[in-house]
């Protein structure tokens, strides 16, 4: 795709800019923990950076590649544009490890490893969702509150051992 | 005098697409309806985040056909400048939202229907950007089905008016299930592009997983009518110039207005 090697130096300090660009929705992490950026390619004039976005209908999206664009004209780098790319969809498999650590320093219990789809039944019965680790306390003495929350990708939780509530970033 | 609405340059592949899209579009409206009327506030949150989803899922959809199109339509004219008959969305999401029992119920009915659609769509479309909205949106769709098949089977099998008011839902809105499946000229022309699945063969795995549903719900689906409703061809029920006039009334009144 990029005419100049995508390892220039402008794509670099590019990479180095978008860290500090923070979710607008879950502040605690950058655009690059949560694995939305997925390439920036220098193409000479201008500076492409590609993103994937995280659900169908997240309202940060738009609000996503303002920031980026702005982030960028600031540390003079630009022009630049912003490419969205569905394939292959984003998944919370691509958070970082710095992100996660971010996420639970936030009190945000960080997405388990996505497990392989159930498509064949619905499991309706003794359906049970995967341990939740406390974020404050780390016991796994937990409950799922709401399936939905905040945000389009998290869930509310509540520890039965600290009696706090805390958001989990749901796994897909 | 001119009219405000677009006139659409119809293939199959587009009517494939704006049915799916459509579909997704109107449920995704209705369930907006619920913001502020959840019987809880969690499923006052739940029914919003479904609809965020389903709208997604519609502006991705339409603005690939209108792409396809190639009239120039972006998807905010294709979702408020179309005239009635040119909307391709299942009968069933236009109806109006009922109580809270007929909401979960169909959503689980079209959740399934959905999943099993972007499954195939994922797995086998020729077309990229179709596969590449439909990973995504299976997704979402599978989260939507299993909260809403939990609903069903907690008010199925659960207090004497729970379980009237889901009998109730089921025979009202069963019958309209039948035009999830039905194929004709377009949808038979979309499956010989590989643009996606006939319709029909989504008939038996929908039926399957629906009857596990209810069946841990304690529910029976009502026996099988000769009714037949038919949005997808554009011919609607008088519910839907109600639901058109309130998503277009500002793009009526202020054309082209933006924020």
């Amino acid at each position: 795709m990029s005419a100049v090697p995508a390892e220039s130096e402008r794509a670099l300090r590019a990479w180095q800019v978008l860290q500090g660009v923070p979710d607008p929705e879950v502040p605690a992490v950058s655009v690059c923990d949560l694995g939305i950026v997925r390439e920036v390619a220098d193409h000479g004039d201008t500076l492409e950076v590609v993103l994937t976005p995280t659900y169908s209908g997240c309202p940060a999206t738009e609000a996503i590649e303002r920031d980026v664009l702005g982030a960028i004209d600031d540390a003079g780098l630009g022009p630049a544009k912003v490419t969205l790319r569905r394939a292959p969809a984003w998944t919370t498999d691509w958070i970082s490890a710095e992100g996660r650590r971010k996420l639970l320093d936030y009190g945000i219990a960080p997405p388990g490893a996505v497990a392989p789809a159930q498509d064949a039944v619905v499991r309706v019965i003794g359906r049970r969702a995967d341990a939740v680790a406390c974020p404050r306390c780390a016991s796994l003495f937990t409950e799922r509150l709401s399936a939905f929350g905040a945000t389009a990708c998290k869930a509310l939780y509540r520890c039965t051992s600290c009696r706090e509530p805390f958001e989990h970033f749901k796994p897909i | 005098m001119q009219s405000a609405s677009i006139e659409l340059k119809l293939t199959p592949a587009t009517q494939y697409l704006l049915r799916i899209g459509d579909t997704c579009l109107i449920l995704g409206q209705r369930l907006g309806e619920w913001c502020g009327h959840a019987p809880a506030l969690e499923e006052d949150i739940a029914m919003a985040n479904i609809a965020l989803d389903l709208i997604g899922q519609a502006r991705a959809l339409l603005t690939h056909a209108g792409t396809l199109e190639g009239a120039g339509h972006d998807e905010d004219q294709l979702a408020f400048l179309r005239n009635e008959r040119d909307y391709f969305n299942l009968t069933l999401v236009e109806l109006p939202r009922g109580d809270f029992a007929a909401g979960v119920l169909r959503n689980t009915m079209v959740a399934t229907w959905l999943k099993l659609l972007w499954q195939r769509l994922a797995a086998d479309s020729q077309d990229a950007e179709v596969r590449a909205i439909a990973a995504k949106a299976l997704k979402e769709a599978r989260y939507h089905q299993q909260h809403s098949a939990d609903w069903v089977v907690r008010l199925g099998d659960g207090t004497a008016e729970s379980r009237r008011r889901m009998d109730a839902a089921l025979a009202e809105l069963w019958r309209f299930a039948p035009e999830m499946f039905d194929t004709d000229a377009a949808d038979e022309a979309a499956a010989q592009q590989g643009l996606g699945p006939l319709w029909s063969s989504l008939e038996a795995p929908w039926r399957a997983e629906m009857q596990d549903v209810l069946e841990a719900a304690t529910l029976k689906a009502p026996a099988a009518s000769a009714f037949r409703s038919d949005g997808k061809r554009g011919r609607h029920s008088e519910h839907m110039g109600f639901i058109l006039a309130d998503m277009q009334y500002l793009q009526r009144a202020f054309p082209g207005g933006v924020w």
